[in-house]
């Protein structure tokens, strides 16, 4: 254990103090003490800088189950430090926001903490696990914690509803993917992802390929919302806002894009790689954008916004894919894809958690986040106004912020898509600068509606709950903390792009950087009058009239009826498999006991039949039969006649007798066959048993007691003759087939010799074989016991005691 | 010059069985059947004393005993219940 496992442990630990820390500390807002850990690792992290940046990376192992080869391997490069700084980055700072936005004394905070400091661990576990399993383990954390915190408060219907939803989805998703990673560390015999991406050209041919990239995709796409798994996050939004935005803009729906990137070495020279990640990523992107602009609600906006970001995110890493097939490094454009993707991953995380605490103040401050009721709030709210503009503007990629820069990349990435002749890409090349055009023009659309559709036009406060005035300070740091950087990263990109682009950039596809050599990464804002540039103007001035006339088009949503969203779909399948597994159950777990003995029968029948007819395993080899005497045919006809009786007999006291005469007559076997000891006992269990049956003939109760023959039935009948032909059967065929002889000569020989007794049945009983009488006697002993139980507890008061009273 | 005596009268005794067989079955009142049952249980101790002489052993003596026994309590036992409708009786019910 080194102190790279004690940082991703430690959010474990804290967690388990931190209701202490709320009971013995209530007088402070339990938020401080937690918001020392992520800025603590959030330094601690720092220091990994220097060896990332040269391309370098650090490991560090230790056991866990070391005979499973399932070691707890920590592992720090590029991507995973990109990673980690904006956990614990953002994380410090939504939790400075949760501490002005929760209530200390309406909220129960020890619960948010500990989920958020769960969530916190399990991510740092997801992005620094280089151990698969360990991998999966963190991966399933941050669902239960995401579960967890989207129903924080549990009372309400809808947050029930969406974590469930939530926790469906990705737990689909995870499994699928652990299915994925054991089918990798089958191809590849190993459980690390460095190793396995050691072998990615052998990988590529094996015949499970395919399958293992198609289930880590699913977790992938189920965890960052693609489509069509994109339903779950606006539903995730009845959250409380710090947790929409830590976990459903900037951390655990990157999740995903860290798995696509972090198993890039190993899929992405495949063809079909490039085509489900990008085509998927791109789709998601145009769909999601265009959903947004007809919601109203604020965080649902952000929410479509968000899956629409995380398409882009992912068809750039797709796209990304097709720089492995070039090798000279000059003339490979692709790598600006995976660029772009690093990138725009950074600016996402800074705009999309700003606007998300932006939202949480509005609504904090008036109420509502309904946009419809929001208005004119710009000379109320000046700063919250500020911020939000530079979030929506960078988010709808306009030139002074950094979302411009990679909107620009983006652009130039599907626009370089064209020239590629690869994958079949040549037909459907126009599509994708097209789709990737359109999405653009809706997110402007949507961004334009946050910022001026709630601090614009008129101001409503009649429809307003409170009155609304500015947010504390303390409200307001860290979402212009966020800004700030927003700005910044517009400005002077450049800073980022060694530090944290390109050793990121490096981490995805390793290949493309010669040994020594560093990847060129450089973001400028003017390239001169380029297609890209084009586009974005073009964006502006299509999404600006589109704005414009919003209520003249705003119909074209209507032509999507109801009945064919994805979510209609989830609703109507989860009903539909509650449904029908309920009526499955009920068709066959009648509560009958007749019936379930049909399908025990019927099951005997079927495998024991098909057994004996697949393996031709009857034989009928009479040599080692005995001659058959007269009186045993007589004693076989009196059997069979009583035992008919039984069955044929219209009162039960009949069939009682004529039971009694059966256990007489075997009895009588067992004399001829020569067992005096059987047939003693025999005679007196018979006697017995038949009395009992008497005893309870006797306390029937009246109206049941009624006499008449059973209904003849002939599913029943079948059943009975056939099971009663299979053991026939299986009774010649054993009795044909003696593969070795008796151990009983031993017993002859020795039952005088040895035990000291002349009776052999009785030696075998207590002497040879003693323990199975010992235990016969214990189930006599609980028998009886059972029967005085059953007759003397009588713990139902007033309940019935016995049917004749 | 016995051995054949034995199996006939066993093969008479077997035919016994069987008529008491039929009394079982198809006796029209439940003490028809109660005697054809005790009936059987003689026959039985017959059966076996023959059978004990074929197979030539007096393992069976017991089994013989133990018939005649269970055949008078069993018939008591019915014919109790037929009379009082239990076997086993409570004191308080008295």
């Amino acid at each position: 254990m080194s102190l790279l496992h004690w940082a991703i442990l430690a959010p474990f630990i804290m967690a388990v103090f931190v209701p202490f820390l709320r009971k013995k500390a209530a007088s402070i807002h339990t938020g401080w003490f937690v918001l020392i850990l992520p800025v603590v690792l959030f330094s601690t992290f720092l220091q990994y800088f220097p060896v990332t940046m040269n391309n370098g990376s650090v490991s560090e192992t230790a056991a866990w189950i070391p005979s499973l080869g399932i070691d707890f391997t920590a592992y720090v490069d590029g991507l995973s430090l990109l990673f980690v700084l904006l956990i614990t980055g953002i994380g410090a700072l939504v939790v400075l926001y949760s501490i002005f936005y929760l209530s200390k004394t309406k909220e129960s905070l020890h619960h948010f903490y500990v989920y958020l400091l769960m969530f916190m661990g399990a991510m740092l576990g997801v992005v620094l696990s280089d151990n698969v399993i360990t991998l999966y383990m963190f991966w399933e954390f941050t669902s239960i914690s995401s579960f967890l915190l989207i129903a924080y408060w549990y009372d309400r219907d809808r947050s029930r509803y969406g974590a469930l939803k939530s926790m469906l989805i990705t737990v689909f998703g995870g499994l699928m993917m652990l299915g994925g990673f054991l089918v990798l560390s089958i191809m590849g015999n190993t459980f690390s992802i460095r190793e396995l991406a050691a072998q990615a050209p052998e990988l590529n041919d094996h015949p499970l390929f395919l399958l293992a990239m198609i289930l880590v995709l699913l977790g992938a796409f189920t965890k960052s919302a693609q489509f069509p798994f994109y339903i779950w996050l606006p539903d995730a939004m009845e959250a409380p806002t710090p947790v929409s935005a830590y976990l459903h803009s900037a951390t655990m729906v990157k999740a995903g894009i860290y798995l696509v990137a972090r198993f890039s070495p190993i899929f992405a020279f495949s063809g079909y790689w490039f085509w489900i990640v990008g085509a998927v990523g791109l789709f998601t992107m145009a769909w999601a954008s265009f959903n947004a602009v007809k919601q109203t609600d604020l965080k649902g906006i952000l929410a479509f916004s968000t899956v629409s970001q995380l398409g882009l995110i992912m068809s750039l890493l797709g796209i990304g894919a097709a720089s492995l097939h070039f090798d000279a490094l000059d003339d490979n454009i692709y790598t600006a894809a995976v660029i772009a993707a690093v990138f725009h991953l950074i600016n996402h995380a800074t705009f999309k958690g700003s606007l998300f605490m932006v939202v949480g103040i509005i609504d904090h401050e008036t109420g509502t986040r309904d946009i419809r009721k929001l208005g004119g709030l710009m000379s109320l709210m000046p700063i919250t106004f500020t911020l939000s503009v530079i979030g929506a503007f960078s988010m709808a990629g306009l030139p002074p912020f950094n979302g411009f820069l990679s909107k620009e990349m983006f652009l130039l990435s599907m626009i370089q898509l064209m020239e590629l002749n690869l994958f079949n890409v040549e037909s459907w090349a126009l599509l994708f600068p097209v789709l990737a055009w359109v999405g653009s023009v809706f997110t402007f659309i949507y961004s334009m509606m946050i910022v001026f559709k709630v601090f614009t036009g008129k101001f409503q406060p009649e429809k307003l709950d409170k009155k609304p005035h500015e947010a504390p300070l303390g409200m307001l740091i860290s979402p212009i903390v966020l800004a700030l950087l927003v700005v910044v990263f517009g400005l002077f990109p450049n800073l980022l792009s060694y530090s944290l682009i390109q050793p990121a950039a490096a981490a995805i596809v390793p290949s493309i950087i010669p040994p020594g050599e560093q990847l060129y990464v450089n973001i400028y804002f003017w390239h001169g009058i380029t297609p890209e540039l084009l586009m974005t103007i073009g964006v502006i001035i299509v999404g600006l009239l589109l704005y414009k006339w919003l209520p003249k088009w705003m119909g074209v949503y209507d032509y999507f009826p109801g009945k064919v969203t994805l979510n209609h779909f989830y609703n109507a399948s989860l009903y539909a498999a509650e449904r029908g597994s309920n009526s499955i159950t009920n068709a066959y777990m009648t509560g009958f006991i007749r019936s379930y003995l049909v399908y025990i029968f019927a099951f005997f029948i079927a495998a024991l039949g098909f057994t004996m007819w697949a393996k031709e395993a009857f034989t009928f080899d009479a040599s080692a039969a005995a001659p058959i005497n007269f009186y045993e045919v007589a004693l076989v006809l009196v059997l069979i006649a009583a035992t008919l009786t039984i069955l044929f007999a219209k009162s039960r006291l009949t069939s009682i007798i004529s039971l009694g005469a059966v256990g007489y007559t075997v009895s009588l076997f067992f004399v001829i066959f020569r067992a005096p000891d059987l047939a003693l006992t025999q005679l007196v269990i018979e006697t017995v048993s038949t009395a009992l049956f008497l005893l309870c003939f006797y306390h029937l109760p009246k109206l049941s007691r009624h006499e008449e023959r059973r209904r003849f039935q002939v599913g029943n009948a079948i059943i009975a003759a056939g099971v009663g032909m299979i053991v026939t059967l299986i009774g010649i065929s054993a009795h044909s087939s003696k593969f070795f002889d008796s151990i009983n000569a031993y017993y002859i020989e020795n039952t005088y010799t040895k035990a000291g007794g002349e009776n052999m049945v009785n030696v075998i009983l207590v002497d040879f074989r003693g323990f199975d009488t010992l235990f016969e006697i214990a189930v006599l002993s609980v028998a009886a016991l059972g029967i005085y139980g059953l007759i003397k507890l009588r713990l139902e008061k007033g309940g019935e005691t016995n049917e004749n009273e | 010059m016995i051995e054949p005596i034995l199996h006939v009268t066993l093969a008479v005794l077997a035919i016994a069985m069987i008529g008491l067989i039929y009394r079982l079955v198809k006796g029209p009142t439940v003490p028809d059947r109660v005697i054809a049952l005790d009936a059987m249980g003689i026959n039985l101790v017959s059966i076996t004393a023959v059978l004990s002489m074929i197979l030539d052993t007096s393992n069976y003596l017991d089994v013989i005993l133990l018939i005649g026994i269970l055949a008078f309590i069993g018939t008591v036992a019915f014919a109790k219940f037929l009379e009082k409708g239990e076997v086993i009786e409570y004191d308080r019910d008295q």
